[in-house]
């Protein structure tokens, strides 16, 4: 059946995969969004110890989603991996700094003699936790704003901002007030998400202060992040999309994103049953003493995030347009992987479900019952 | 093309191989170190022996501390692909890119999900599950070794695509071809069983430190038997695996082998060097002597690269100027022909942009001819196709004779611990104690003369490591290099103090 699939069609659905796996990894940042509320919540050791260790038992999967991702993109997409990641150098670097510094924190943050002490390892989450994914948002608004750079006939980049002569190799994004709204966006979203699974997953009975620092916390948070969404939404449908012709020929289009959600109801749909979900998410968490608001506001991050990755890719529009050489921008038909390659990885695919499947079932065994005061003071505890 | 500043090559190639070597320093501890958390972990599963618990838990520890340090040293290779040599993952990421994807999929989420069983399941689920759990870290581990090896070797000996001149990169043809690639499959073998090695190293010296501090004696003496069959048995097949490689590399890059040999001039009956001390003022082409000092097994390199003792062996000078008489084309010839082929994909791309459909098909056909010479169409010089020969030679000379070594070591282990009398063996301790150093040694000895030995190519033949660079500035190359070096300088400095700390609480803190 695979082997059936026009070249489109495949690539049509690998930037879907693409997306949907980039979508997973913004619900996963509620890990991020946990670490960057340690020091606001805890007010204790004890306290610290149960957001580090419920957050410490899921790191690895966020960390592993975004390897995924890159991996994927690398695979399906590798112009535009070879594009961006080239091109906006010091955006990709600074992120990935981010995430080299979290990886070790929460095995090395309790363990004696760790040298730099506790705090130092809490600060890398926090740091990780804002400014990583405050870069992320900033990377991916470039979807929508564009970046500076051209191709040459080997599809080598030259990235050409400059200011004062200095070539800022992709740090520019985060001073563009969309992609930094994006980036905020996702910081607060990622908050909320953090503070909904925090309730989730402790065992509140000894801590009950904790509770409801938690569920203040999912509101605010939602409060922060509402009109940086607001302004994104309606910034994506007002501005200027970059559209892509029948020839191929890139040009600016008045509209485009919005033309594109009536073009793709089911978009449209996912955005506002995304928003939906995060909004009944939050109330059940903030106001309900509920502790299933992880999976509504996750489930409708999942969707916004999909709405988001796909809108500026099909419906004839380039999805990492350049605003140097608009004929340079990438659409998902010209900076894909070969229709072989992609065959031979949607076979591969077939096994996600698989992947998922254990991923939930380890999931649900090792979350049966709530993380305990004692557990997470335990010895090997992080 | 872009023009591109050496220096900007030279610190990408230095940020890479310093990446890529601090990351070494760890993960071949994770291949190996978690197989034999799982054989702790099956004993006390078998026998129910408290002791055999203590043991598994207190190796998993170290293990979790290692760990962690791999996963985030890991991920740089992966950006850096992208963020460093950005032309390189344009040209080869219709192949490259599907064996990370896999490996991203089948093997980094098995790790991760896995991970937390095996170090907060204990009381969450039941014994065999929770040894399952171990087993499949284990598994998920070295699962995503093999899909990383399989893309190295397709670096080394690119085979299974073919290049579209077109879109101006390789494609995949047959992933078969990629996956089952000879190269692949003697390197990932090589490198796996490597890892293995260094592990029980690791474990021996940590046990042996203990006997010589007379703590633990009885976890040291069980943690010793098992690590030294493991370490026996892998490094015994790290030498027939390494023979296998060493074949695969006299047929695929002669290149490498001539400097790992330090062969100028190729002569049939070729002989190995066993030990020597090269001359590092010797160039290709003059009239020095490669050597200072040298002890040669006569025949052996020709029997080890062919499988047969009077083949010839190229020299270096043979591959870089060509050698009639053995039917070898030189590097300038290649050179030529690559430059055709360079010259011909332009005007290719020239006529394609003009429309003009029959100069183009003329030019395609002209490329066709020369294609496969294209990677040589980049060199300057001849000699620039010429790996830093002593870099090379040392690497591997030290390797090999350190690998030969490990069997030894662990027999010897094996023996008197099994017999009994290890710790009356007041002699043979201190030899434990350095052992992970000097496995670790042939660890980064091993990579350093695959990697160099293959320069200056990015993909061999195809594509040389200065068009594979992204056109940055030698400054941003810079500092993303020096910040590398502080945070890597704080996590390693941790790591070992964190690693120390609970290898002196030992056990029983666990």
């Amino acid at each position: 059946m695979i082997s059936n699939l026009d070249y489109a069609t495949l690539q049509q659905l690998w930037w879907v995969i693409c997306a949907l796996i980039g979508a997973l990894f913004l619900f996963l940042n509620f890990v991020q969004g946990g670490q960057t509320l340690l020091w606001q919540m805890a007010k204790t050791d004890t306290e610290s110890a149960l957001i580090v260790n419920s957050l410490g038992r899921k790191w690895e999967l966020t960390f592993t989603t975004l390897v995924l991702f890159g991996g994927a993109l690398f695979a399906s997409f590798p112009k535009f991996y070879a594009t961006s990641f080239g091109g906006a150098y010091w955006v990709w670097v600074l992120i990935l700094f981010t995430f080299i510094i979290q990886a070790v924190s929460y095995e090395y943050r309790s363990k004696p003699s760790n040298v730099w002490g506790g705090k130092t390892y809490e600060l890398f989450m926090f740091i990780n936790g804002s400014v990583g994914v405050l870069l992320i948002g900033a990377a991916v608004g470039t979807f929508y704003t564009g970046s500076s750079f051209s191709l040459n006939d080997m599809n080598q980049v030259t990235w050409q901002y400059t200011i004062g002569g200095v070539n800022l190799r992709g740090l520019e994004a985060a001073f563009s007030l969309f992609n930094l709204s994006l980036g905020l966006f996702l910081v607060f979203n990622a908050r909320v998400l953090g503070a909904l699974y925090l309730l989730n997953n402790i065992d509140f009975s000894t801590v009950s202060e904790l509770e409801v620092r938690l569920r203040k916390a999912v509101w605010t948070n939602f409060l922060c992040a509402l009109p940086f969404l607001l302004f994104v939404v309606v910034s994506i449908l007002l501005r200027k999309g970059f559209g892509v012709d029948a020839d191929g020929v890139v040009s600016m289009v008045s509209f485009k994103y919005f033309f594109n959600l009536i073009a793709l109801p089911h978009l449209l749909l996912m955005l506002l049953g995304g928003i939906g979900l995060v909004i009944w998410g939050v109330l059940a968490g903030a106001f309900k003493n509920s502790d299933k608001g992880i999976w509504f506001a996750g489930f409708g991050t999942v969707l916004v995030g999909l709405t988001v990755l796909c809108l500026p890719a099909f419906n004839g529009t380039a999805f990492y347009p350049s605003t140097f050489d608009l004929q340079s921008s990438l659409t998902i038909y010209n900076a894909s992987s070969s229709q072989y390659t992609l065959s031979i990885m949607t076979y591969v695919a077939l096994a996600i479900p698989f992947v998922v499947g254990y991923i939930a079932y380890l999931w649900k065994l090792m979350d049966a019952k709530k993380l305990t005061v004692e557990e997470a003071l335990d010895e090997e505890a992080y | 093309m872009i023009d591109v500043d050496p220096s900007l090559v030279n610190w990408s190639r230095a940020m890479f191989a310093f990446t890529a070597m601090y990351h070494w320093i760890f993960v071949p501890l994770t291949l190996g170190l978690s197989f034999l958390c799982a054989f702790f972990e099956t004993i006390y599963l078998k026998t129910g022996d408290e002791q055999w618990k203590t043991i598994t838990r207190f190796w998993m520890t170290l293990f979790g501390i290692n760990f962690a340090i791999g996963v985030a040293t890991g991920i740089i290779l992966e950006f850096e692909f992208g963020t460093n040599w950005s032309n390189y993952s344009w040209m080869v990421g219709d192949i490259f890119g599907a064996p990370l994807a896999i490996e991203g999929l089948f093997a980094f989420f098995m790790e991760a999900s896995f991970f937390a069983v095996m170090f907060f399941g204990w009381d969450k689920v039941s014994k065999r599950f929770h040894c399952f759990s171990t087993w499949m870290v284990a598994i998920g581990s070295n699962l995503s070794a093999v899909w990383i090896l399989v893309a190295n070797g397709w670096m080394q000996n690119p085979v299974g695509m073919a290049f579209n001149p077109e879109q101006a990169r390789f494609e995949m043809e047959s992933f078969a071809e990629v996956v089952f690639n000879p190269v692949a499959i003697s390197k990932m073998t090589h490198t796996s069983s490597s890892g293995f090695v260094m592990a029980s190293a690791f474990v021996l010296t940590i046990s042996c430190w203990y006997l010589i501090k007379r703590r633990h004696v009885e976890m040291a003496k069980r943690s010793i038997v098992v690590a030294s069959v493991f370490g026996l048995v892998a490094s015994m097949f790290v030498g027939f695996t390494g023979d296998e490689a060493a074949y695969e590399v006299a047929q695929k890059q002669p290149m490498k082998l001539a400097a790992m040999e330090g062969l100028y001039i190729g002569e049939r009956g070729a002989g190995l060097v066993g030990m020597g001390i090269i001359n590092d003022a010797k160039a290709p082409g003059d009239v020095q002597d490669a050597f200072l000092y040298e002890v040669k097994i006569p025949g052996m390199l020709s029997l080890l690269a062919n499988r047969e003792f009077g083949s010839f062996v190229p020299g270096i000078d043979d591959l870089v100027w060509g050698n009639e008489k053995e039917n070898i084309m030189g590097v300038n010839t290649m050179m030529e022909k690559g430059r055709h082929a360079l010259s011909d994909l332009a005007a290719f791309k020239e006529a394609k942009r003009a429309g003009q459909e029959d100069a183009a098909a003329a030019a395609l056909e002209r490329f066709n001819v020369n294609q496969k010479y294209m990677g040589y169409g980049y060199l300057d010089t001849p000699e620039e196709a010429v790996p830093p020969v002593a870099i090379v030679f040392n690497s591997f000379h030290i390797m090999a004779i350190l690998g030969s070594l490990f069997p030894v070591i662990f027999g010897a282990f094996l023996f008197f611990t099994v017999k009994g009398n290890i710790t009356e063996k007041r002699w043979l301790l201190p030899v434990g104690l350095f052992t992970a150093l000097l496995a670790l040694l042939a660890q980064q000895a091993g990579w350093v003369t695959a990697e160099v030995g293959r320069q200056p190519w990015a993909i061999q033949g195809l594509m040389p490591v200065k068009i594979a660079t992204t056109n940055l500035s030698t400054t941003s190359v810079q500092i993303t290099f020096a910040m590398f070096a502080v945070v890597f300088a704080m996590l390693l400095f941790a790591e070992i103090s964190i690693m120390l700390k609970q290898i002196s609480i030992g056990p029983e803190g666990h």
